[in-house]
């Protein structure tokens, strides 16, 4: 046997042990995914269909009066938080990744900085905002003569999300940005398109990917957001705070599983869905 | 001057988005050592505040701590290998694999947990100990491991070091352990770093799964938020605020490195 022959019979060798060595690379992961995630998830199924309601439990959502209320109310904030951010974040991270100027780095580690807060410390962000004793209470005061306190309510809660989604979706955006290709801009501007033209038919066109990607995560996350919604809601029925209380106070396990399964199946659906159409990877924030 | 305008604009605009984040994160911070809050800090300033915070809930600290160690080892033990074998055996099934592991990032952590409790509420041993904490805490943060060592492997073309490795009559093991596992080290620091923050500050999953002798960081915040002073809860956020932004800030320095390599 020649030498390039042995070389190459000693490689498949090691090869072929390779693959037998992946699989057991593989093991830990496929026996923790197993018992804490995947068993317990088709547990959760089941339970959800096995109430006194049976399969029933997954169509109240959509029947029941006091359900479905719940779902839109859950839905409509989520929108108008998804829509919100990435207005804001849109303007913000097009100007921050357009203009250099001293103090640039700072703002943007401030702008981002919040990216690791836990819904519950946002919560109390918006407490400190607009609670009892809150900023923009003393400011009203001062102002008009009244004290405005909206923490507690579903104003409050959109604060929280915002504050919540504006650091992940401006950073979504400013990547977007600084993928963009100049000479496309150029090109337009010397056709003669002036600045709100370009914005409106280069710009924003080309950052539709990350529109839908950065939006999907927002929407995602709010709708599922637990921590913030327990730390302000007081009297606003939200999907996570109605499963929390099915499952303590009414001690309903059937609907609040069929609750949740209901949850992390529209979720799901919407990350995959923006996946699907941006071709990036999309995921919700806890 | 239009130009200038705009530019006055955009930054002031920039501006107010950075107070709206900032400005309630300084207020609690100052909060927490003022002898007042509703008097202001002219009432003085105290560290009062802390020690009591400390009285009352230094358990949930270290216990946060436990988690998020016992979370980084075990999504390493797992997470590391698993990233190696799904980049170097590639087709359908690593990408089934891979899309199950991400899961937990789209379905909310109240459904995981309630999940797991189904599961395992009759294991009484077990569903009281932290270590059922660390069990939602692992699957929460596996994901993020797995992915950062996973972008490590994709852009250095590990297939071609491992291949050559074997070439030269190098035993898997003995690959993972001189050749993978180095290379993959920024991306198990980014991961690591993402594994511990993500846990210090997990609340979703914890709340369900904690009992009064399980106590973490977050759940311990979430009650004083509901039933302490404002001071004592802003010197409980502070604390954790002195604890996570080293890591916040190693995570920006990461990055930032990152990307001038590239």
């Amino acid at each position: 046997m020649s030498l390039a022959a042995r070389f190459r019979l000693r490689a498949s060798n090691a090869t072929g042990s390779g693959a037998a060595f992946a699989r057991l690379c593989l093991l830990p992961l496929a026996i923790v995914v197993a018992a804490f995630f995947v068993l317990p998830m088709v547990r959760l199924v089941g339970v959800g269909a096995g109430g006194p309601k049976g399969l029933a439990a997954y169509a109240a959502i959509l029947i029941e009066p006091r359900y479905r209320a719940t779902l839109i109310n859950t839905v409509v904030l989520a929108a108008v938080t998804t829509i919100a951010s990435l207005l804001i974040a849109t303007i913000a991270g097009l100007f921050l990744q357009r203009n250099r100027f001293p103090g640039h780095a700072f703002l943007v580690a401030m702008l981002t900085f919040p990216l690791a807060f836990p819904g519950v410390v946002v919560g109390f962000m918006v407490i400190l905002l607009a609670g009892r004793q809150g900023l923009i209470g003393d400011v009203s005061l001062r102002l008009t003569g009244s004290k405005l306190v909206f923490a507690y309510s579903l104003g409050g809660l959109f604060l929280g999300y915002l504050y919540f989604s504006i650091p992940r979706v401006i950073l979504t955006i400013m990547a977007a940005v600084e993928k963009l290709d100049p000479r496309l801009e150029e090109a337009a501007r010397s056709l003669g398109a002036g600045p709100w033209a370009v914005h409106r038919d280069v710009i924003l066109p080309a950052l539709v990917p990350a529109f839908v990607a950065s939006g999907a995560i927002a929407f995602a996350t709010a709708m599922g957001a637990f921590g913030t919604a327990f730390t302000l809601a007081t009297n606003v029925d939200v999907l996570p705070m109605l499963i929390y209380t099915e499952f303590t106070l009414a001690a309903d396990l059937a609907m609040a599983a069929a609750l949740s399964v209901g949850l992390g199946l529209v979720a799901w659906a919407i990350l995959a869905l923006a996946r699907s159409f941006a071709g990036a990877t999309v995921a919700a924030a806890g | 001057m239009l130009r200038r305008l705009v530019f006055a604009g955009q930054l002031l605009f920039t501006l107010l988005v950075a107070a709206f984040l900032i400005v309630p994160a300084a207020l609690s911070m100052l909060a927490g050592v003022t002898v007042n809050y509703f008097r202001g800090i002219r009432s003085g300033v105290t560290l009062e505040w802390m020690v009591q915070v400390w009285e009352l809930y230094a358990d949930t600290i270290f216990r946060s701590f436990e988690v998020a160690f016992a979370t980084l080892v075990l999504t390493l033990i797992v997470g590391v290998p698993a990233a190696y074998a799904l980049h170097v055996r590639g087709g359908r099934l690593s990408r089934l694999i891979e899309e199950i592991i991400t899961l937990p990032l789209a379905v909310p952590g109240l459904a995981i947990a309630l999940a797991l409790l189904l599961t395992y509420g009759g294991f009484g041993a077990f569903r009281g100990s932290w270590l059922f904490i660390v069990a939602g805490h692992v699957v929460f943060t596996l994901p993020f491991m797995v992915r950062a060592v996973m972008a490590v492997f994709a852009a250095i073309d590990v297939k071609i070091l491992d291949e050559s490795a074997a070439s030269l009559g190098a035993s898997p093991w003995r690959r993972f352990r001189d050749v993978i596992a180095p290379n993959a080290k920024p991306g198990i620091l980014a991961g690591s770093l993402m594994v511990v923050t993500l846990s210090l500050g997990e609340f979703n999953l914890t709340w369900m799964l904690h009992t009064p002798l399980t106590k973490t960081l977050p759940v311990g915040l979430a009650d004083s938020y509901a039933s302490m002073r404002l001071e004592i809860a802003s010197a409980y956020t502070l604390i954790f605020f002195i604890m996570i932004i080293p890591l916040l800030v190693a995570m920006q320095m990461l990055g930032r490195e990152k990307r001038s390599a590239a």
